[in-house]
């Protein structure tokens, strides 16, 4: 009975092996990403970014149909493009940093979006909005799997700088001048990340993986080695749990996923060793010294 | 002759062509420990930012020797830390080990001990696994002068360094700046309290965006100087001309 519940559909079901094996990918290299994200308190970048990858991803299914390279390429690059144009406009302009990447992610998905109607269905824009999970196909499996292994190589290369420059970041700068390349490397990371989940969980849903996770795991770590395990680990069982939701109940994978890491948060949220009840029930006893 | 640690050569510093340091000469030698002294608005802290090579002079220049600009550790009057990043005190302070560690090296047990001597040094060996955001004003000052400490750098700049401490603390930090002076560091600190000056510096530059007096501390800081230091930051002119002062190389 247990195992049929939790175990059969993935052993059965080739697709949900696919499904799960890339969700787990995804948890272990965007999650760590989002977690610095929300360190650097650039929680929101990641949407704006999220949205900002729409019309490289549509060009390249206009080109050339729902073919991954093609697709992951024209993300990249339309990312790229808008995280370049954004930090150019706020260091040369008045503009700050934030409203020159709204403006720019705004264009972009507008642009998107036109170029999808003009040629593709509704069907196509779902796909690209909300991906298609139970869809995977080996590639992009292995599309997932690579970006992840990079991500984890380069964090483990990255991880010092980019810590200071999360913490410090005027402390960084006068000690060593890895300071823009770090910067440059995370938003890179950051890009291909969300290429990566796009396939998976579409360009809204992907960045559900990336937040929030890493904004539940803040209720119980102090530390940051601490707050990525668990980001990742509550990012696995959110993925799991709502792949079996989904089977079980007939509903669509990307939200139940999201939905589920979601559920996980607001019980971080309350219940967590820095979350609103543990809080207040510390608040009404202290200690000695 | 001392040997020479850093050169103020005609140097002038200022934001939107406005002098906030201006015409400044003079020179600091290797191993001095120097009190910077004025009138708020001075351009005490403009003085240590162009140093530490955030500000750029508009005019001038600081040459420095033996020492390059990475060489200098600059502890400024407000540092931009993240309090509530989730971070211990013990990794705040080895941060300090960057230029030996670069991007990649882990902590050797040398170094380990050498973090948790520096915490000591200034009384906070039991905070080392508390999170930073846990610290008090002055306890983060305390941990801050750790992480100088473990930088060994040769030229040590400090802006209002002990700027809201109490009298404990503030003593602990100017015995950590005392030692500095012994291993023949130079360390230039910008302060207030003249009683602390006269009693840990033995020389004092006296500034008002123009050079009053630079020397021993006795004489610099004598009335008459004190009061031509007010009276300079007082006379700013918001129409004011472009200088016309010529450099005296070019004299």
């Amino acid at each position: 009975m247990i195992d049929e519940f939790f175990f059969a559909p993935f052993s059965e079901f080739s697709f949900m092996r696919r499904a799960l094996v890339g969700c787990m990918a995804l948890s272990l290299g965007a999650t760590p990403i989002g977690v610095f994200l929300m360190l650097r308190r650039m929680s929101l970048t990641g949407d704006a970014m999220a949205h900002a990858i729409l019309p490289g991803a549509a060009a390249g299914f206009l080109f050339a149909g729902l073919s991954l390279p093609a697709m992951t390429l024209g993300g990249a690059l339309a990312g790229m493009a808008v995280a370049l144009a954004a930090g150019f406009v706020s260091r040369s302009t008045v503009l700050r940093e934030d409203a020159s990447l709204a403006a720019f992610y705004l264009i972009s998905l507008a642009l998107g979006v036109l170029l999808v109607s003009t040629r593709g269905t509704n069907l196509d824009l779902m796909h690209l909005l909300f991906g298609a999970v139970l869809a995977l196909n080996d590639e992009a499996v292995l599309l997932i799997a690579s970006i992840a292994s990079f991500t984890l190589l380069a964090l483990a290369a990255l991880y010092r700088p980019l810590v200071l420059e999360c913490l410090e970041p005027a402390f960084l700068r006068s000690v060593s001048r890895m300071s823009p390349l770090t910067h440059h490397m995370f938003l890179a990371l950051v890009v291909i990340n969300l290429v990566g989940g796009f396939h998976a969980l579409g360009t809204l849903m992907s960045i559900g993986v990336m937040i929030l996770p890493a904004a539940a795991a803040r209720f119980w770590a102090r530390d940051i080695s601490t707050l990525l395990a668990i980001a990742v680990s509550l990012a696995v069982l959110g993925s799991y749990t709502g792949l079996l939701l989904s089977y079980h109940a007939d509903l669509p994978t990307g939200s139940c996923i999201v939905l589920n890491i979601g559920a996980l948060y607001i019980i971080s949220l309350l219940l967590g060793r820095d979350g609103l009840v543990t809080t207040w029930y510390r608040s009404t006893r202290h200690l000695e010294a | 002759m001392h040997d020479l640690a850093l050169e103020f050569i005609d140097l002038t510093l200022g934001y939107d062509s406005h002098p906030a340091v201006h015409h400044l000469q003079a020179s600091i030698a290797r191993g001095a420990l120097v009190a910077i002294v004025g009138p708020n608005g001075a351009g005490k802290s403009t003085l240590l930012k162009g140093i530490a090579g955030s500000l750029s002079p508009l005019a001038g220049e600081i040459r420095m020797h033996g020492c390059r600009r990475r060489d200098i550790a600059y502890l400024p009057q407000i540092v931009d830390i993240d309090r509530s990043f989730p971070v211990s005190v013990f990794d705040l302070v080895s941060t300090g080990l960057w230029r030996e560690l670069g991007a990649l090296g882990g902590l050797s047990r040398t170094q380990r001990q050498r973090v948790g001597e520096a915490l000591a040094a200034v009384g906070l060996a039991h905070f080392a696994r508390r999170a930073i955001g846990s610290l008090s004003g002055g306890q983060l000052q305390r941990a801050l002068f750790a992480r100088l400490r473990l930088r060994d750098a040769p030229v040590i700049i400090l802006d209002e360094p002990l700027a809201s401490v109490d009298v404990e603390t503030a003593q602990t930090l100017l015995d950590v700046i005392e030692q500095w002076h012994a291993e023949q560091r130079t360390v230039l600190a910008v302060l207030h309290d003249l009683d602390q000056i006269h009693r840990h510096f033995p020389e004092t530059l006296l500034l008002s965006r123009e050079l009053i007096a630079f020397g021993p501390t006795r004489e610099t800081l004598q009335p008459s100087n004190m009061l031509r230091a007010r009276q300079l930051t007082e006379a700013f002119d918001e129409q004011a001309q472009a200088c016309r002062r010529r450099t005296p190389e070019a004299a």
